[in-house]
């Protein structure tokens, strides 16, 4: 590429590591100018500025020299202590003379979206510290915080698709030995409030509701809403059909369809956001064997029928299940939860009613039946050590037990509930 | 007796099928054994014996007699104990048992387990429904009121009505005693691994429960009391031996993977230890040949785990734990302090599962059946 030592310094940031003892480890490309150890640098990006501790190329190994030339690739040390201070795309320059950022790396949309959860709330600093360190290598991973009621403080995550997730809860597992819990993200919705009480308590008339426990009666709200994305799908015609269904099936408007060429089509749908955060993508994907491409814009908040939907364990609601749905959706979610549910809690010395509903209206149910036989048959010899073993595995889970009316809940029993299927 | 002819395909016990046994060997090292647990338990009266395995009834009577002599010189052996002999109806005719009675048994242990042919056949047992009729009665005949038979309900594919029927024959069979079995499928059988690959159905939850509250009603009215979870007596025919387990008395386990509770007073213990003897047969002789015994692992009890032991057990009995016996266990924290102050026990008794009065702590009928969903919230409220 056309460069000149005698330019004024300009480094791409292309890649970072960090390292422990040495802070962060820039890799960087120079287009222009050179750069010593004692120079003064600055990040177009952040407009901090730093001092240059140590230049070097890499062989693949990091050997430190004494000067970086223009054209020439190797890596930087700068006292950077935080990991988003070099951020992949960015442009370096030296103090006096700032330059024209270089075109840094377009940021892919991200497709797939999880809500990512320690196991344990004690663990959230330790996953926090090891969602910021994969970040900083993968910068096409969005991070929001999130918060659910079940599993606590967590973050809201962003992939470009479902084997970029798994790969990067991997890489937790492997380098950070952190395990999570992936569930299906929650969107921000909408509410405009038509009760005079509630508007004053906010202090606004619209408010955005994260929790479900924060959801507003329909009696007080004159309308929800609902985040939207415009999305714009190009496909190879023959596919047309399928992917029609596809967004039909997940409450699409369809806004344009036009032929590209002789083959290929594009359609633009206005979705709701929440019906492609989870799966959308990978569902496209696989129905046009990988040809058809998806991108999508926000596109503001729509009008919708939405409605909170409680479960029900012998009457009494689960608070941490209660999730924020669309009405055409609820009949399929809340028996899938039942379901789950049926699977995930232990059989009790009564019959559990598994309801979901909304209000006071049940739209789904399943029951679990009582023990009406539980009772080892033998137990002799060496059964009894065994036996012992196994009964106090199971007080030691009792001790963990929820209780929701006289129902006993597992702690996990949540998280296998809310969890995302990860095989489907 | 570790040995068997061949393996049943539900069984999982710690049983071997081979070609020759060495009973000659077998015999010294049984009878070693023996003398030196006894010794180390200093035992004073040996109050039951129970011959198990395997399939006891392939020993010859002289091996069981020379374990009795054993037993009776370490120790006391009163004329009137128990002892019990487990016997398979294809090795139980009636010169054979005459030969056990001779060497000193006083009771037989049947394994029936059904009176219909498929359902024999689909266990892998040896012996057909008519030859098990025979056995017991031979058995009847040598040993009147003390024979015991022992049957498994459950099996995959049984309807009720079935079941119903085998009840009625084994009634009309039976002498005062029945070990009454519903059939679990282990794992690593091939029972389970048919039932596992859909070979044959698995029996549903209700049927079962069903099939065991039947059994219950209709024993109950021959006369039987229901006196521990999976055994039936009448006339007073209870197995001595096996109420020992229950109640936590003192145990000895001889032979390759025989279990034992006992306080090894011999070598200055104090404390009551859970044991278990080398599984595998020639590793066992082996041990027994050089040290006097084949202990493979033995660990204390600490009193915790003894009243753990002591609840879970005793409360698998319609008895139940007396006060007395807790107080062996528990001299300061008596039963009606541990359960009887609010807390899980007093929420059970109130759903009519539990009872808890001046003859202690046992399960009501009802909750007989559902023990396995009591005892966790028990232990939690002994643990605390």
């Amino acid at each position: 590429p056309q460069c000149n030592t005698a330019d004024p310094l300009k480094a791409l940031v292309f890649d970072s590591t960090f390292d422990h003892y040495r802070g962060v480890i820039a890799n960087i490309a120079l287009f222009g100018g050179e750069i010593a150890k004692g120079h003064k640098i600055v990040s177009a990006h952040t407009k901090k500025r730093y001092e240059v501790n140590e230049v070097g190329i890499l062989t693949p190994n990091e050997q430190p020299t004494h000067k970086l030339y223009a054209g020439q690739v190797g890596y930087l040390i700068a006292g950077m202590k935080e990991v988003t201070e070099a951020q992949i795309g960015d442009t370096l320059f030296l103090y006096k003379q700032p330059v024209e950022p270089l075109p840094g790396f377009k940021s892919a949309k991200p497709m797939v979206f999880a809500g990512m959860y320690p196991v344990d709330q004690t663990e959230y600093n330790n996953l926090k510290s090891a969602l910021e360190r994969l970040t900083l290598n993968d910068s096409s991973v969005t991070v929001h915080r999130d918060s659910s009621l079940a599993l606590g403080a967590g973050w809201r995550l962003g992939f470009l698709g479902l084997l970029h997730m798994e790969v990067f809860n991997q890489r937790l597992e492997q380098e950070y030995n952190m395990s999570v819990i992936l569930t299906a993200p929650t969107v921000p919705y909408k509410a405009v409030l038509s009760s005079a009480k509630l508007i004053k308590e906010y202090g606004k008339d619209q408010i955005t509701i994260i929790n479900p426990a924060q959801f507003p009666d329909k009696l007080s709200v004159s309308e929800y809403l609902e985040p939207t994305v415009l999305g714009t799908i190009v496909t190879p015609h023959e596919y047309i059909g399928k992917i029609i269904t596809l967004c039909q099936d997940r409450r699409a408007v369809q806004k344009d369809m036009l032929y590209i060429d002789e083959n290929r089509v594009m359609l633009k749908y206005l979705f709701p956001l929440n019906e492609i955060v989870v799966d959308f993508y990978d569902a496209l994907k696989s129905l046009s064997s990988g040809y058809a491409s998806f991108d999508y814009e926000d596109a503001g908040y729509q009008s919708a029928d939405l409605i909170k939907m409680d479960i029900l364990l012998n009457g009494n609601p689960v608070e941490e299940l209660a999730t924020i749905i669309h009405n055409d959706k609820a009949y399929a979610a809340g028996k899938l939860l039942c379901e789950r549910l049926k699977e995930t809690i232990p059989r009790q010395l009564f019959e559990i009613a598994i309801q979901a509903a909304i209000g006071k209206k049940i739209i789904a149910s399943e029951t679990l039946k009582a023990y009406r036989k539980n009772v080892v048959a033998k137990c002799y010899g060496g059964d009894i050590t065994r036996r012992m073993k196994l009964l106090k595995r199971q007080a030691e889970g009792k001790r963990l037990m929820r209780k929701i009316g006289n129902v006993e809940v597992p702690r996990d029993a949540f998280i296998r509930v809310l969890k995302r299927e990860t095989d489907k | 007796w570790p040995y068997c002819r061949k393996r049943c395909s539900y069984c999982n016990f710690n049983t071997y099928v081979v070609p020759a046994v060495d009973e000659a060997a077998v015999r010294a090292c049984l009878v070693r054994e023996a003398q030196t647990l006894l010794r180390l338990g200093q035992v004073h009266s040996v109050t039951s014996v129970f011959f198990g395995g395997g399939t006891p009834s392939l020993a010859s009577p002289g091996t069981v007699g020379a374990v009795l002599e054993a037993v009776a010189g370490a120790a006391h052996l009163p004329a009137g104990a128990e002892v019990t002999l487990e016997a398979n109806p294809s090795s139980t005719c009636t010169s054979r048992l005459a030969g056990f009675r001779a060497a000193g048994v006083n009771r037989v242990s049947i394994g029936v387990q059904s009176l219909d042919d498929a359902e024999l056949r689909m266990l892998g047992r040896e012996h057909t429904a008519a030859e098990a009729r025979k056995a017991v009665e031979a058995a009847r005949g040598l040993f009147p009121g003390r024979t015991s038979i022992d049957l498994l309900f459950g099996l995959p594919g049984q309807s009720w009505d079935a079941w119903a029927q085998r009840l009625e024959a084994a009634l009309g069979l039976c002498d005062d005693h029945i070990s009454l079995y519903q059939l679990t499928l282990e794992r690593g059988t091939a029972l389970a691994a048919q039932v596992r690959r859909g070979a044959l159905p698995t029996p549903p939850q209700d049927l079962l429960a069903d099939m065991y509250q039947t059994a219950r009603t209709v024993l109950l009215a021959a006369g039987f009391r229901h006196y521990e979870v999976s055994n039936f007596a009448r006339k007073g025919a209870l197995s001595t031996h096996n109420l020992s387990y229950w109640r936590a008395d003192q145990y000895i386990g001889v032979g390759p993977g025989a279990h034992g509770r006992f306080v090894p007073r011999g070598e200055g213990g104090c404390s009551r230890e859970a044991r278990v003897q080398t599984l595998e047969p020639v590793a066992w002789m082996r041990e027994v040949q050089s040290q006097g015994h084949g202990t493979r692992s033995r660990a204390v009890l600490s009193p915790m785990e003894q009243l753990e032991e002591l609840l879970t057990l005793g409360l698998r009995t319609d008895e139940g734990i007396t006060h007395e016996r807790w107080g062996h266990f528990s001299p300061q924290l008596s039963l009606q302090a541990v359960f009887g102050a609010p807390g899980e026990a007093r929420a059970l008794q109130q759903q009519g599962w539990l009872v808890l009065d001046s003859g202690g702590l046992r399960c009501t009928w009802a909750g007989l059946a559902v023990l396995d969903s009591l005892l966790p919230d028990l232990l939690c409220q002994l643990q605390r």
